[in-house]
């Protein structure tokens, strides 16, 4: 289409409307959506796709073993790992705000240094301490070792999140809890971190989703068949059958965690919204 | 230790914020049963004043007594003192995250060790008594603004104060919820509650304050009974102050 600007008189008749003009584009938008979904399914090979990825067979032999070993055991160590990590950060987060210097630069090191390494650094790192270490053992086994590194790992952000959700709380509170002859401490119980939690839940429950997926990491601290998780558990029954369907059977029911999760944390943040 | 005959007594204080010296030395003194409104020009220091009185703020220099016992001493448990100072916030301050029985009731608990069933009835009456005892089971955002201040002052009585500080009690309110306040202030002079208030209400401050203290520049201008420090002031300072106040259209 010509839109060179025309003799003044008349150029409406040449130049697009913005109507016209956004018309245009949606249009090619959607022209181009069409083109890039027919060259797929012209290029591909749906028997292969099948055979390989949507083998219903082969993802009926992980049955029962996916949910109650592998989905079980990704479920423990992410709970746990929470758990741990739940505590490290609160703990580091009032080391953060704390008039003790050493307590702040501490918490701050901490945060830096594991925010800073890939999570699977310090798995790695995590399953090579009995050798740094001899005669280092962690109760639990592969259970406590999982724990302490997804619990190291999620601390660092969870800390951050706490830090951020105890300033949001107004100063005024805690100068009214004092006022009310509360010590510090007790203000801070009572009335700060309780309203500093509400605050958190929505990042919080993110996190969870996070670690729900760093959980896989743990394949690398070496598991038996009866600590696997979900990553591992695929990829173990891929090699088993040569087929990569319980891989994509794996990511699905990551999928069916991790979708409702996101959901609840944003409906928990869009009701926030209101609250407020 | 040093005592004081006074219900409050402040000498020489001195208060910087940084660089900035907010108060250049305060001397005053409240007798027991009192009211002392303190007036003067936003920025003059009368916050800070009387969030020093409490130790909300650290004075940088000089001593405050609070009912003959020196709160600037180091050794002086402060929380103790604390409680039984009650102090009144102009953004209310209510824990938003209780209710408002809970408000009146945890500090009884947590800090003077009463009973469930004593901070409660100690609330319940304290509530009835600001006009609110209906609403012990709703949320500090379910209120007006004029009904949070009454929760905060029913909050500070629970604990039995023997000194009242408001900071600005009615600054945050709109026109119409001003009066409720006030009126809840005026029962407890009656009721003979020492209470130091600082305020824009110079109406409130002509009718019921017994003495009334003009601050500028982080120093006491003028201080005396309100007919006259209100009525004839006697500097140039605090009349330009009145008439800005009382004359804000001019």
């Amino acid at each position: 289409m010509v839109r060179r600007r025309a003799p003044s008189g008349n150029h409406s008749v040449t130049r697009l409307s913005a109507r016209q003009r956004r018309q245009l584009a949606h249009g090619l938008q959607y022209g181009i959506l069409v083109v890039g979904v027919i060259v797929i399914v012209l290029l591909a090979d749906w028997d292969a796709i099948r055979q390989s990825f949507l083998n219903t067979r082969i993802a009926k032999e992980g049955l029962p073993q996916l949910f109650t070993v592998a989905l079980r055991n990704t479920l423990v160590y992410t709970v746990t790992g929470y758990a741990f990590g739940f505590t490290i950060g609160l703990a580091l987060a009032l080391m953060r705000l704390s008039s003790v210097g050493p307590y702040r630069w501490i918490a701050a090191g901490y945060i830096e240094i594991f925010r800073g390494l890939p999570a699977l650094v310090i798995f790695l790192m995590i399953g090579s301490l009995p050798l740094g270490f001899p005669g280092f053992y962690l109760p639990g086994g592969v259970y406590g070792m999982a724990c302490l590194g997804l619990g190291l790992v999620s601390a660092a952000y969870m800390a951050e999140t706490f830090r951020a959700g105890l300033q949001a709380v107004p100063k005024g509170q805690m100068e009214a809890a004092r006022s009310l002859g509360m010590p510090y401490g007790r203000a801070m119980v009572s009335i700060v971190i309780p309203q500093a939690f509400r605050i958190v839940i929505p990042p919080l429950t993110n996190e969870l989703v996070l670690l729900f997926k760093d959980s896989s990491l743990v394949l690398f601290l070496g598991v038996t068949s009866s600590q696997v998780e979900l990553a591992k558990f695929g990829n173990d029954q891929a090699s088993t059958f040569a087929n990569p369907t319980p891989i994509l059977v794996s990511g699905m029911t990551y999928l069916l965690i991790t979708i409702p999760l996101g959901y609840f944390a944003r409906r928990l943040e869009a009701s926030r919204e209101i609250g407020r | 230790m040093t005592r004081s005959a006074y219900a409050v007594e402040v000498r020489n204080l001195h208060k910087s914020f940084g660089p900035l010296e907010v108060l250049k030395g305060i001397d005053f003194t409240v007798d027991s049963g009192q009211l002392v409104c303190i007036i003067g020009p936003s920025g003059s220091g009368k916050s800070t004043l009387l969030r020093c009185v409490n130790l909300l703020e650290e004075p940088t220099s000089g001593k405050v007594f609070v009912n003959g016992v020196e709160l600037t001493d180091p050794d002086v448990d402060i929380d103790a003192e604390r409680c039984r100072i009650g102090m009144v916030f102009q953004q209310f301050n209510l824990f938003p995250h209780l209710t408002v029985l809970r408000n009146v009731t945890i500090a009884q608990e947590r800090v003077l060790k009463r009973s469930r069933a004593e901070a409660e009835r100690i609330a319940r009456a304290g509530l009835d008594r600001v006009g609110l005892g209906e609403k012990a089971g709703a949320f500090p955002a379910q209120l007006s603004g004029g009904q949070q201040q009454r929760v905060a002052i029913a909050r500070a009585l629970a604990m039995d104060p023997t000194l009242m500080l408001f900071d600005e009690p009615t600054s945050a309110l709109d026109p119409e919820l001003v009066g409720e306040v006030l009126a809840v202030m005026r029962k407890l002079t009656e009721d003979g509650m020492t209470m130091l208030v600082v305020t824009h209400e110079m109406g409130f401050a002509r009718e019921v304050a017994d003495r009334v203290v003009f601050i500028d520049g982080g120093v006491i201008v003028e201080d005396g009974p309100p007919e006259q420090v209100i009525g004839h002031p006697r500097h140039e300072r605090t009349r330009t102050f009145l008439s800005r106040v009382l004359h804000p259209e001019a």
